[in-house]
């Protein structure tokens, strides 16, 4: 509602600064701005701030009249438990703003939900007040300033480069977002668990004892399990992707004639778009099963939930990945190194083993730095076909578990954020943040350091 | 450096060192293509393996029964008020005629067992067509109700009859009932349209996408609102503004780097922390689920739209500024829109990829049981590839084909965003 309110008045803004802006200027040439830019610096003057204070209203507001409220409650009331004055207040809050109480609301209620209203009122009035003298002071001052010397495009270029600057600053917001919130809660972890413990320990039960005497709930955090399991999968995935992938980009590259290469780029391409949720389903159900039956008929003992299962599905998700950045890399080497090879006498396959393939290495082994970046983040496959299981073993056919698998277990369900269990998982996400971060950072400067420059 | 003298060869020695080589060629070749074709063979598999066990789910097993609509029981004071007819015990009217069907069921358990036969919905569906008739009322008719899942399993031949009793969720005795009302033609199998309209439910024959698809609505739609005008300037800004020496720019720009290789699962746990747990938003709402996703997506646009603004040559800027365009004006009035297929391609596919994102969405109490359809961005809501996870995770044998039948939905949506994507790059792909 508010925010229709300052729709219009914006666009009357922009109408009033218009018609001046036209009818002042009529025909003449020699003004520096067209009324279109005045008009838009009418706008930009009288709802800028205006914006300004409606926002900081709707998102402070609600504390602002909560605190109000909470400093003026009757002594017996302040002097109450926080969890029971909280209840009070949110009964209050809930009475005020016309939703259903949980409780009869009693006298007291009443008389905060009053004040609630009180302030919300005040508030509200305050704020629109405050919006139609912004309002005002604005468009009076764009409208003043409507000269033939005025100028109002640069004035507009300057605020339309800053928003698109701010724009720009998001990403590293979110990755200061990332960095505070998850090391945060990770320190927070480290105080109850050692770091040393946490990184080395290879007993993995986050199950906090709820009574003190209860068993098998001893509460141990020592991730290595994870990393072997998370180590395990993704060795198999990459020993599934990484031949399929590149030898897929090679046969597409320099063999496939044009009709095989319009059928298998799209395959690739849709291999690439199916969301990781239908692998998981994929492993869960047909590839785990198969994975048993097969180890079974050669007499080896197999859990339903296999580190091999999840690994080949992630290995399959891992294959365009892997053939689409191998492409590029063997596309980056030029025409000109492989003709001289062909010219030489060369086949085809020793041009691209001693020619084409060691000019491309540092593209692939980026590639390849990224697909294993890939596999130690990707979550949904392993968590409905590794397992929840902490072993620490490098047997392809036991049911591991991965620190993706942890996270999103220890985070799922209700949650108290003060107990170790839910702070591991910020502990592990830490780990996992930084890992791929290295691996990244790794391959770009692989891709960097080795790539030849050709031209 | 000496070379060593090349030997030289004979002409047979000639041909078969040759003959070896083209050998060697032809092995290389054979083996590339057989990863070609292993690559599309499992894609093949994945797909076959999916339709084949979701495409059944688009059918569901209905038992006709000849149930008396007794009107003492319905409507005593004959009113024809709709809560009183909403109220009646419906389950005993069934319950009747499932026991005037197969009279010689006497005992207690077996009737209990014959009562199993209908999905725990049908007093429902009865209720509600008795209000949309209500001169059926005091009659005797013909009313299809779904079976249960068990049954409905077993009808689509999903449960072998030739096992053993003790190894099917199903006894003998209830497949001598199911085909008897087979022989009888009561058991019918019509299109599922309970599927696309309900919402979640622990029974499997009650559970539909709809309250997936819509929460999915909804949080595509504020990522579209927030991620596509965030990304574009972003984009704009580093490609057409940015000074090219800055600090500030340089820091960007790894930045948006190291975000697009970031796993979505630590996306979950920044939105768990900072929008649920510092700013206090409602938890499993789209709105939520929605943040968490654009600052994800974000990256992806942001490289998407670069590439498309890349692709513009330099004369296109050159001339607008050579005749006094302004930056902004040369960027808004010319180069955006020469661009703006390349952006729409790469913002459709970033879309496609929030669309099937599931692991953050985890995090932040999308995987809750939500019974009803959301009404807004912040009421409690799943989406698609969450309801699909936790279908996959249930254990009744009837949720793994709902699971199919969900994932086949996904990616229609996904296969058709994609395709609008290949769309408009043919359509509007141009060569400068």
């Amino acid at each position: 509602m508010g925010f229709i309110i300052l729709v219009v008045l914006a666009a009357v803004a922009y109408g009033v600064a218009l018609k001046r802006a036209a009818g002042t200027q009529g025909t003449s040439k020699a003004w520096h701005s067209r009324p279109g830019h005045f008009a838009w610096y009418a706008l930009g003057l009288a709802i800028g701030p205006a914006f300004l204070v409606w926002a900081a209203w709707q998102i402070f507001g609600g504390s602002v009249v909560s605190g109000l409220v909470a400093g003026g409650l009757p002594p017996e009331i302040a002097a109450l438990p926080p969890l029971e004055r909280n209840f009070f207040l949110s009964e209050a809050s809930r009475l005020a703003y016309g939703q259903p109480t949980i409780r009869e609301a009693t006298p007291e209620v009443v008389a905060a939900a009053e004040a609630y209203s009180r302030y919300f009122t005040i508030g509200t009035v305050a704020m629109w007040a405050a919006i139609a003298a912004l309002f005002c002071a604005g468009l009076a001052m764009a409208l003043g300033r409507i000269a033939p010397d005025t100028r109002a495009r640069n004035a507009i270029e300057r605020w339309v480069t800053t928003a698109l600057l701010a724009a720009a600053a998001i990403s590293i917001l979110t990755t200061i977002g990332i960095v505070f919130s998850v090391a945060y809660e990770a320190f927070r972890f480290f105080q109850s668990v050692s770091v040393f413990e946490f990184l080395f320990g290879t007993r993995w039960s986050p199950q906090m004892a709820i009574r003190a005497d209860q068993v098998g709930s001893s509460g141990a955090f020592g991730a290595v399990p994870l990393f072997t399991g998370t180590l395990l999968i993704t060795t198999i995935a990459m020993l599934v992707a990484a031949p399929l992938g590149l030898l897929s980009a090679i046969y597409l590259s320099e063999y496939a004639p044009p009709w095989i290469r319009s059928i298998a780029k799209p395959v690739l391409e849709i291999l690439a778009g199916v969301p990781t949720v239908v692998y998981g389903f994929f492993a869960a159900l047909t590839v785990a099963p198969f994975v048993r039956g097969l180890g079974e008929s050669l007499g080896l003992s197999v859990s339903s939930e296999s580190a091999l299962a999840a690994g080949v599905v992630m290995g399959i998700m891992i294959i365009p990945f892997i053939s689409s950045l191998s492409d590029d890399a063997i596309n980056a080497v030029p025409r000109a190194l492989r003709d001289a090879s062909l010219g030489m006498g060369a086949t085809r396959a020793e041009t691209m083993r001693q020619v084409i393939f060691p000019a491309a290495l540092p593209g692939i082994i980026a590639g390849l730095l990224l697909a294993i970046s890939r596999a130690i983040g990707e979550t949904m496959i392993v968590v409905m076909a590794a397992g929840l299981a902490a072993n620490l073993t490098a047997n392809p056919f036991a049911g591991v578990t991965t620190v993706t698998v942890q996270i999103a277990t220890l985070l799922t369900g209700d949650q108290e954020f003060d107990s170790p269990k839910t702070l591991a998982a910020f502990a592990l996400g830490l780990v996992l943040f930084l890992a791929t971060l290295t691996l990244n950072v790794v391959a770009l400067y692989v891709l960097n350091k080795y790539r030849e420059k050709y031209d | 450096m000496v070379w060593p003298r090349p030997r030289r060869l004979g002409a047979e020695e000639q041909a078969r060192h040759t003959g070896k080589r083209y050998a060697a060629e032809s092995r290389f070749k054979m083996v590339g293509l057989a990863a070609v074709l292993t690559s599309m063979g499992l894609l093949v598999l994945l797909l076959s393996t999916i339709v084949g066990q979701g495409f059944t789910a688009f059918w569901q097993t209905s038992l006709s029964l000849d149930v008396n609509l007794d009107a003492a029981e319905i409507d005593p004071q004959g009113t024809r008020n709709p809560q009183d007819i909403m109220a009646a015990n419906y389950a005993g009217l069934i319950n009747d005629a499932l026991y005037a069907k197969f009279p010689e069921v006497t005992s207690r358990s077996d009737r209990r067992d014959l009562r199993g036969l209908v999905s725990v919905g049908a007093p429902g569906q009865v209720a509600q067509y008795v209000l949309d008739n209500p001169d059926v009322i005091g009659t005797t008719q013909r009313v299809t109700v779904l079976t249960d899942d068990v049954v409905d399993q077993f009808v689509k031949g999903k449960i072998d009859r030739d096992l053993p009793e003790s190894a099917r969720p199903i006894s003998d005795q209830t497949i001598g009932w199911i085909d008897r009302l087979e022989q009888d033609g009561a058991i019918s199998s019509n299109f599922n349209t309970l599927l696309f309209e309900n919402g979640d439910s622990r029974e499997p024959e009650l559970a539909g996408i709809w309250g997936a698809i819509v929460g999915s609505f909804w949080m595509m739609i504020i990522v579209l609102a927030l991620a596509v005008p965030i990304g574009v300037s972003a984009a704009i800004y580093l490609e057409e503004f940015a000074p090219k020496k800055s600090k500030l720019v340089d820091l960007i720009e790894v930045n948006i780097n190291n975000l697009a290789a970031v796993p979505s699962i630590v996306f979950g746990l920044l939105g768990l922390a900072v929008f649920l747990n510092t700013l206090h938003l409602p938890r499993s709402a789209p709105l939520v689920g929605a943040l968490t996703i654009t600052l994800m997506t974000l990256p992806i646009i942001v490289v998407a739209t670069r590439a498309a603004l890349r692709a513009v040559p330099p004369s296109i800027r050159d001339a607008a500024l050579g005749v006094g365009a302004s930056k902004i004006q040369t960027v808004g009035h010319h180069v955006l829109p020469l661009a703006l297929p390349g952006i729409m391609t790469g913002t459709i596919i970033g879309m496609a990829h929030a669309l099937g994102e599931t692991a953050p969405l985890i995090m932040i109490g999308m995987v809750a049981f939500i019974v009803d359809i959301p009404s807004g961005p912040l009421s409690p809501a799943t989406v698609l590839p969450v309801q699909i996870y936790i279908w996959a995770d249930s254990p009744e044998r009837a949720f793994a084909e709902r699971t199919a039948a969900g994932i086949i939905v996904l990616l229609a949506f996904l296969i058709t965003m994609n395709a609008l994507a290949v769309i408009l790059r043919k359509r509007f792909e141009r060569k400068w």
